[in-house]
């Protein structure tokens, strides 16, 4: 095995490596599986299509965070989040809940969230920039809705501050 | 001009519910305000507790999660071919956990009065403190369960009519109504259900006093509401109630409501309705148009 074969090995691992991704901060190692997204898939890909399809997920991810960012109520939240893996975790959570047939690498919803300090309140804000963001796509409310529905139990293991 | 002046101070609430939701999160330590989405806080129905129109719901009042606060006031009137009713109340939600309402109803006969000899313009009154607590359950979030939400409250009545009360075959001029409620939405299907019992002996909601001389005893009633959402800020729905039938001289019809509740935004809401609350007093085919106006955080 030669030097440059090793180093495109060693380089396809570190790209594939969903712990240590380029241009992205290192997280502690976690196993890796669906089952992190925290929901199961609907399944076919029709409410991915009504989505826009990976468009569609990439632009409902960015402009939610994007007004996110800018909501005082949890504005603070974002500051210390590494926001190229969240961007990134969020749509491929989306596109595997959606149907879309995209692998999740991120961690699960408690490990993901064990240090924030959600509260139910920063949550619902959060939602709200989801259906802005949804809306802002073109998606119908009550498809919006059935998303929300696999989304909303999630609240359990993200939120650790209940009062 | 009841309502004219009811409309300025509901429009100078509107204006001021903003500010009060920031004072009141300062003088609560911890507590944040507006964390639900919009409408799942309910409207406020005739009696003062969070729900849809004539029926009471399982949700806490206000959009208030479990780590603030909400509060809102309400003015109602429902105008009847034959009498007008009208009630005004607050409500505050802590921890969407409890609720504390209160609400001020008057159910006033108009030229009816004269015909059933109490005089024209005669008015019932009755003031109605309610408490109700959240049990189980989260009606919005809980998507992976069919769990409900569940709480269960009290609405303690004072009518301030006793004499005309007795006079009609009332056995009090108060009581207090026991109810348990299961409030689930299926967003999926953007469907809410709501069913409720309530333990009562109350006539015609306590308007016509407790227990009578044909039924004395309080018995087992039922509520059930059915709401689908239109959009972010409407929803629209049906209602049924039942009721106890305790005096002899009148019978007293189940009710019921077809609605749809607006939300301008998290502080001023509207819910319009045509209801039917069949015979009272007499007087048969008691159906018409409900307004209701809320303001609040």
């Amino acid at each position: 095995m030669t030097i440059s074969t090793l180093a495109a090995f060693a380089l396809s691992v570190f790209l594939q490596d969903p712990t240590h991704r380029p241009g992205e901060e290192p997280v502690d190692p976690y196993v890796v599986t669906d089952s992190n997204a925290g929901a199961t898939p609907f399944a076919d890909d029709a409410l991915y299509q009504a989505f826009g399809g990976a468009d569609g997920v990439a632009f409902i991810v960015d402009d939610m965070l994007e007004r996110s960012v800018e909501d005082p109520r949890i504005a603070g939240i974002f500051a210390a989040t590494d926001m190229v893996r969240l961007r990134r975790t969020l749509k491929e959570q989306f596109c595997y809940l959606l149907g879309g047939g995209c692998a999740y690498t991120g961690r699960s919803m408690a490990d993901a969230h064990d240090e924030i300090g959600l509260q139910p309140a920063d949550f619902g804000a959060l939602v709200e920039h989801l259906q802005a963001a949804m809306t802002a796509q073109g998606v119908p409310f009550h498809i919006q809705n059935r998303f929300l529905a696999k989304l909303a139990p999630m609240r359990r293991d993200t939120v650790t501050r209940w009062n | 001009m009841m309502r004219l002046l009811g409309m300025a101070a509901l429009t100078a609430l509107m204006v001021c519910a903003t500010g009060a939701s920031a004072q009141v999160t300062d003088w609560i330590p911890d507590s944040r305000s507006g964390g639900k989405l919009l409408l799942t806080g309910g409207v406020s129905t005739i009696e003062g507790s969070g729900g849809g129109g004539l029926a009471t719901w399982a949700l806490t009042t206000g959009y208030g999660t479990m780590d603030g606060v909400g509060a809102n006031v309400h003015a109602t009137w429902i105008d009847l071919p034959d009498y007008e009713f009208r009630s005004a109340g607050a409500a505050v939600g802590l921890w969407d956990r409890v609720e504390l309402s209160y609400a001020r109803q008057e159910f006033d006969t108009g030229a009816t009065g004269a015909l059933l000899g109490l005089g024209s313009g005669f008015t019932f009154g009755q003031d109605v403190y309610g408490v109700k607590v959240r049990l189980v359950g989260d009606a919005v979030y809980d998507q992976d369960t069919w769990v409900p939400q569940i709480a269960v409250g009290l609405q303690h009545k004072v009518n301030d009519q006793g004499a005309i009360v007795a006079a009609v075959g009332g056995q009090d001029d108060e009581g207090t109504d026991v109810y348990v409620a299961a409030t689930k939405l299926f967003l999926a299907e953007s469907l809410l259900v709501n069913g409720t019992l309530r333990w009562t002996e109350a006539n015609q909601t306590g308007l016509l006093g407790f227990g009578g001389d044909a039924e004395g005893d309080p018995s087992l009633q039922f509520e059930g509401s059915v709401g689908w959402l239109v959009s972010p800020n409407l929803v629209i729905g049906a209602e049924y109630r039942t009721k106890p039938d305790n005096l002899s001289f009148a019978a007293e019809s189940d009710w019921m409501d077809v609605y749809a509740a607006w939300a301008l935004n998290k502080t001023v809401s509207v819910t319009a309705a045509w209801v039917d609350l069949g015979s009272i007093a007499t007087f048969e085919d008691q159906r018409g148009l409900y307004l209701s106006l809320q303001a609040g955080f």
